[in-house]
């Protein structure tokens, strides 16, 4: 109705506004402007009026006068010049004895938004700001920041700012509040408001007077003061403390922001903060508002990174409500996820059992991939319940499954035989493409201990004609040939069907440039094809194993409290469950890719939303790169095939231990040697195992476990091989096991000397580079690494023994090394 | 810092706009609504965004509630904000619908004014606000029949007449002022159960979040004193009295609440304002004093005929004097069941298959403390396996429970001082609601 005969009603509207009848009569009078606003809000264009709501303004009745004032504002910026004549009736009324229509007044006469009206405003304004009633004071003060705003170029008047600043001890405390606010924004050019400790402690002992906007709003710009001295914020500190502990969400959760940017270099004290704030928080978990409830578990899930076992007695918050939309339920388990503990295990698994058969398919699939990732450390009694879902005969059940047995897996090899035995029959059920594909991977590389599998694999390519999916197609083919390289004789036959398919009557070009890829593969025989496709079965790195380390507090910092926390939308882990695990790794990539996934973690790493960061993460980006180029151009080259598993790792590794702490720094056997070196570079130990990692692959050295950052000793073993071009034809190829050790100390010192002395020319030129390398580190650094000699232990293992190359690999470590330093600094 | 409110129906309709800051154009209010039904299921809705401009929203009385803000601004407060905004335009509108809003927009419009200026809160407290709202709500309940009934024969007063009916709490708040002053004062105390019952009967989980709100229709507050239960103990250790222990994990104050005798005599001291407000909350997990309300006995089997059956023997755990009404019961069923047949023991019971959300309800009106259901569903299921009996998932329960709370925490008593001169009434309510009750089978 409203939107249909707009022009008609505006109209009638005007017919009944201009009649004298209706104009004497109050009520009939207020009920026609009532219809205006009515229709207004509707979405119905009434601008045209403007001329007849101008007349209406002027009334004793303030009910009138405030609809009136609600179009005028709305309308002013189209009609200037009518506007003008609202702006005497408002000046009258800011005249007037009843403080309500001043404020009223005051209030309109700052909302209309004309730069023209400035100078008829600006008196009043005066006027206003000592005015005895709080409620007009509290008006005019803000009255100036809109002024300000309405010229943002005019320069700022030093005796309203001064005025303001005075004001801030006014009695009435949203009067306080709201000289913050308008010297906020009108200093915004200077950074704001400037806190100083008089200001800083007025405020603070105002604060209970203020309800809770204001408390918030006033603990939010406290976060810029810097207590002059440790006993003045611990003062502050204690004066803040029941405020942190407020049934109010936003009074907490604005005072926790204070503590932790107060106490930004006491970690213990926001540890202890962070503590003291789990019962609120959880009590706003439970609220009956569900969007609350939303807020406080995405609030949660970020202290969890820094404190996994904060919420982990009282799991049980955490459970679903049946009731409950499924983006808080797809949140109570991620954050389930990560509070899984010994005890608990049974509990939580036995609860996320249940979400699994949930009608709605999303919190169903969240509920299967949530008990895949619990199965990272409890493998047995997660696949239990996995492979008994896959009884169920649902088809986006098994799928979510299978898609999840195939990502644990990868991290998990010890539980192929279960996988295997439990995907039987599962084809049949299996109907979107993700789970096809799941399957498919699956069937390659484990082929050889499913029975079944040629079989299977047969009815996909009888299929093929009728495939929509391309990752599909493409994952099928790989897994044939992968198939076909372990059971040859059984899969001979349907490969050549395939390939025959996807050569001369496929049309995607992608599909068919895979087959023939493969074509040709074949061509050059078995060897090289089983070079090329049996890759990894699983994660080389040992991350998952060692769990996810505890991130500073001061990480995420600055985004508690802001909206960034309920925008993320999945842990990460999750979007890289898409495709093959392989994909997601860095698995014999060239280096421009490799940089490229290297910017991404980064980015994942940095601080969301800061542009300093993303930044920073760039310009690291580009140095390691151009550092990996460099590499490159050297004969030597590191490669990470054939992978070495971490088993076979700490067989070699251990095996060699107890002979080279008998003897030297430098040990020769028959076919390998260990070297010590020091490499300069403390702040390494700062840095995220993420990035070191990324930064190692980037020049092919892989890390196979690392300790958390912050813990002493640091360590960090890895391994490469190198790749030499000796002569013209032959290559000659050493693999080289690693060991990143910093202590804290400088006690190396003096073993580091003995190496020294066993250097041979190169070694020493070298070396002076490595410390003209460590002196502009250092300088950098500034006074804290300044004549200390700490530095980073590297024990190697070379085999066979090849000293150039170990030399040229000691370069590139060492480049790595300092070039994560410089940037962690 | 608050750019604009506004208020949609859920069918997408505007009903309520307002710019604070003049950052943005209204064309936003359909660009919501466009975001908002695009989301897929899994996507939170709660906080979105376009361009720099993000839009927070809560769900209440089926509408859409939303600010535009940036982004640095504290989802806590908004999200606080929205609901008090929410709360206030219950009070002053008597209830929350796309009616009342639709017809009190003027009054809306009028708190929106006051409460926030140039984006920034002033006060949401009532006792400032009704100082400056003029506008008169209109309410929009329609004569009613029923509340005539209340009225006894020749205008005397039944026994009826001093049962406050249920909608008495929904009325503005303002409305008071002329039509005589019928000065009341609700209590309620209001719990809610999230209770997990495992497969073997075992009590695994059982929190109660619960508040007691104070609703005021006084147009002048004096100071209200309420006692709890003397036995009220916070926190583990404690223990209190000679009778059965009342105890709460957590607990936390309303700021206008003064404590001084509350750690004596359990006595909360407090001078209401006008409107609706929540004078404590508390919590407590894993430690009912009594045992849980509802007890389930289920026995599911397949017959020769390959349907499924489901005996469902459901116990009231309440003592004999409590009822539970609106129970309903969702009982997730395999995928594919056609249809039901249902023996239940009562006529007033009824049971239905939704194949939408793939579960049987079955809902029974009133069900006395101490008392036990039973119900046999026979449900057709094509392809029934022995796997699917594991889809008939956990069993759960929402229901009422008048006049119980699971904690057992009471009022003792309700005064206000000085005595008013005008006749008042005070109503103390109790009743726990299920948040979530599962019952695995």
């Amino acid at each position: 109705m409203p939107y249909l005969g707009g022009e008609e009603t505006v109209r009638e509207l005007r017919r009944a506004l201009s009649n004298p009848h209706v104009q004497s009569d109050q009520l009939r009078y207020r009920n026609t402007i009532l219809k205006v606003i009515r229709v207004m809000s509707q979405g119905v264009d009434v601008s045209g009026l403007f001329s007849e709501m101008v007349k209406a303004c002027a009334t004793v009745d303030i009910v009138q006068k405030k609809l009136v004032y609600v179009f005028l504002c709305s309308y002013a910026a189209l009609n200037p010049e009518l506007s003008l004549l609202v702006i005497n009736t408002l000046r009258k009324d800011c005249q007037d004895p009843n403080p309500m229509v001043r404020s009223l007044a005051l209030r309109n006469m700052t909302n209309l938004r004309l730069p023209s009206l400035v100078e008829y405003v600006e008196q009043p304004l005066t006027a206003g700001l000592r005015d005895r009633a709080a409620c007009v004071r509290r008006v005019a003060v803000l009255g100036w920041a809109k002024l300000h705003n309405l010229q943002p170029s005019s320069e700022i008047d030093a005796v309203v700012v001064n005025e303001l600043y005075s004001m801030l001890r006014d009695p009435d405390p949203v009067v306080m509040v709201n000289c913050l606010r308008a010297l906020e924004e009108i200093l915004r050019g200077e950074g704001g408001v400037a806190i100083n400790k008089p200001i800083t402690h007025h405020l603070l002992n105002r604060l209970k007077d203020c309800d809770i906007w204001g408390q918030c709003e006033v603990l939010k710009i406290l976060q810029r003061y810097q207590p002059q001295s440790e006993d003045e914020l611990f003062d502050i500190l204690s004066l803040l403390d029941t405020s942190l502990v407020s049934p109010h969400p936003p009074v907490m959760a604005a005072t926790l922001s204070l503590f932790l940017s107060l106490c930004s270099a006491l970690p213990s004290v926001s540890l202890a903060a962070l503590e003291r704030m789990r019962g609120p928080l959880l009590a706003a978990c439970g609220s009956a508002s569900r969007e609350m409830r939303f807020t406080a578990l995405c609030h949660i899930q970020l202290l969890l990174r820094s404190v996994p076992g904060l919420m982990g007695a009282h799991y049980k918050r955490f459970f679903c409500g049946y009731a409950e939309p499924a983006y808080i339920k797809q949140r109570k388990m991620q954050v389930l996820v990560e509070l899984v503990n010994d005890e608990n295990v049974a509990m939580l698994l036995d609860e996320l059992k249940g979400y699994c058969t949930d009608v709605n398919t999303d919190t169903a699939q969240a509920a299967i991939s949530a008990i895949g990732r619990i199965g990272r450390s409890y493998s047995d009694r997660c696949l239990e319940i996995l492979t008994g879902l896959l009884g169920l005969k649902q088809d986006h059940i098994t799928s979510a499954v299978v898609q999840t047995m195939r990502d644990l897996i990868w991290v998990c090899p010890q539980c192929s035989d279960t996988v295997c035995f439990a995907l039987e029959g599962s084809e049949e059920t299996l109907q979107d493409a993700e789970g096809r594909q799941a399957l498919l991977w699956l069937l390659g590389v484990y082929g050889e201990r499913i029975s079944n599998a040629p079989y299977t694999l047969e009815v996909f390519i009888d299929g093929v004609r009728s495939e929509a999916s391309l990752g599909v197609k493409m994952e099928l083919l790989t897994a044939t040939i992968r198939l076909f390289l372990c059971r040859p004789a059984e899969t001979q036959d349907m490969l050549g069907r395939l390939l025959h398919y996807c050569i001369e009557e496929e049309t995607d070009m992608c599909v068919r440039d895979q087959a023939l890829l493969y074509y040709r593969l074949l061509h050059c025989g078995m060897e090289e094809t089983r070079k090329v496709l049996q890759g990894r079965r699983s994660d080389p790195s040992l991350g998952v194993l060692i769990g996810r380390p505890a991130e500073p507090v001061n990480q995420w910092a600055s985004s508690f409290n802001t909206l960034e926390p309920l925008k993320q939308a999945t842990v990460e882990s999750e979007s890289a469950s898409r495709g093959s695990p392989e994909h997601v790794t860095f698995d014999h990539k060239p280096d421009t890719v490799l940089s490229e996934t290297l910017t991404c973690s980064y980015a994942e790493d940095a601080k969301p939303g800061s542009d300093s960061a993303a930044l920073r993460s760039d310009s690291s980006a580009i140095v390691l790169a151009s550092s990996a180029a460099a590499v490159a151009a050297t004969p030597l080259s590191l490669s990470l095939s054939p992978a070495l598993n971490p088993e076979e790792f700490e067989r070699l590794w251990l095996q060699r231990q107890p002979l080279h702490a008998e003897k030297g720094a430098e040990v020769t056997e028959e076919d390998c040697v260990w070297r010590e070196e020091c490499i300069q570079c403390p702040a390494i130990s700062q840095c995220s195992p993420q990035s070191l990692q990324a930064a190692m692959q980037l020049v092919n050295i892989q890390t196979l476990a690392f300790t958390p950052p912050h813990t002493l000793p640091w360590r960090v073993y890895l391994y490469t091989h190198t790749q030499q071009a000796c002569s013209a034809d032959t290559s000659h190829s050493t693999l080289i096991l690693g060991e990143l050790l910093y202590t804290g100390e400088s006690q190396q010192r003096g073993e580091r000397k003995g190496t020294a002395d066993g250097q041979v020319g190169v070694e020493g030129s070298k070396d002076k580079q490595v410390k003209e390398q460590t002196e502009t580190t250092a300088g950098r650094l500034g006074e804290r690494e300044n004549g200390k000699d700490e530095g980073v232990k590297v024990t190697l293992l070379q085999q066979p023994r090849d000293d150039k190359a170990l030399e040229g690999f000691v370069v590139i470590l060492t480049t790595v090394l300092h070039t994560l330093a410089s940037e962690r600094a | 810092m608050i750019s604009q409110v506004f208020v949609l129906s859920s069918k997408g309709d505007h009903l309520i706009y307002k710019d604070f800051r003049g950052e943005a154009g209204s064309d936003v209010v359909s660009l919501f609504y466009e975001k908002v039904t695009a989301l897929t299921g899994d996507q939170p809705p709660v906080v979105m965004k376009h361009k720099d401009l993000h839009f927070i929203h809560v769900r209440q009385g089926g509408l859409y509630w939303v600010a535009t803000t940036t982004a640095d601004s504290s989802p806590f407060t908004i999200i606080e904000f929205l609901n008090r905004l929410t709360a206030l335009v219950k009070d002053y509108c008597g209830s929350l619908c796309e009616k009342s809003v639709q017809m009190n927009f003027a009054l809306i419009y009028e708190l929106l004014d006051e409460v926030v200026d140039y984006g920034y809160i002033q006060t949401t407290s009532s006792d400032v606000l009704k100082n400056f709202i003029q506008t008169e709500a209109v309410s929009s309940r329609p004569f009613s029949l029923f509340d005539l009934s209340n009225v006894g024969l020749f205008g005397a007063e039944t026994q009826q007449s001093k049962v406050a009916p249920s909608s008495a709490a929904t009325r503005p708040i303002q409305s008071s002022r002329e039509q005589g002053g019928k000065s009341e004062i609700f209590v309620d105390v209001i719990e809610r159960m999230s209770v997990v019952i495992g497969s073997n009967g075992v009590l695994m989980k059982a929190d109660v979040e619960g508040e007691i709100r104070v609703k005021c229709y006084m147009p002048s507050c004096s100071e209200m004193r309420i006692g709890l239960n003397e036995e009220f103990s916070i926190g583990k250790s404690q223990l209190r009295g000679y009778g059965a222990a009342v105890r709460v994990d957590e607990c936390s104050f309303h700021q206008a609440v003064r404590l001084d005798e509350f750690d004596i005599h359990r006595i909360l001291r407090l001078c209401p304002s006008q409107g609706e407000q929540t004078v404590m909350q508390y919590q407590l997990s894993d430690d009912l004093p009594s045992a849980p309300p509802f007890r389930l006995f289920p026995a599911i089997e397949r017959d020769t005929g390959g349907r499924l059956l489901m005996y469902m023997k459901l116990r009231c755990d309440l003592p004999p004097k409590s009822n539970a009404v609106n129970v309903c019961a969702t009982i997730p069923v395999p995928k594919g069941s056609i249809s039901l047949s249902q023996e239940l023991s009562s006529p007033d019971q009824s049971a239905e298959l939704k194949t939408q959300s793939r579960a049987v309800v079955w809902q029974i009106p009133r069900f006395t403390g101490g008392t036990q259901l039973s119900a046999l569903f026979k449900l057709d299921v094509p392809g029934l396996s022995s796997a699917s009996m594991l889809e008939v998932g956990p069993v759960s329960l929402s229901f009422e429970l008048p006049k119980f709370t699971a904690t057992g925490l009471q009022i003792r008593f309700l005064r206000l001082s000085p005595v008013q001169p005008s006749p008042l009434q005070r109503w103390v309510r109790y009743v726990t609601h299920s948040d979530s009750y599962t019952i695995r089978v």
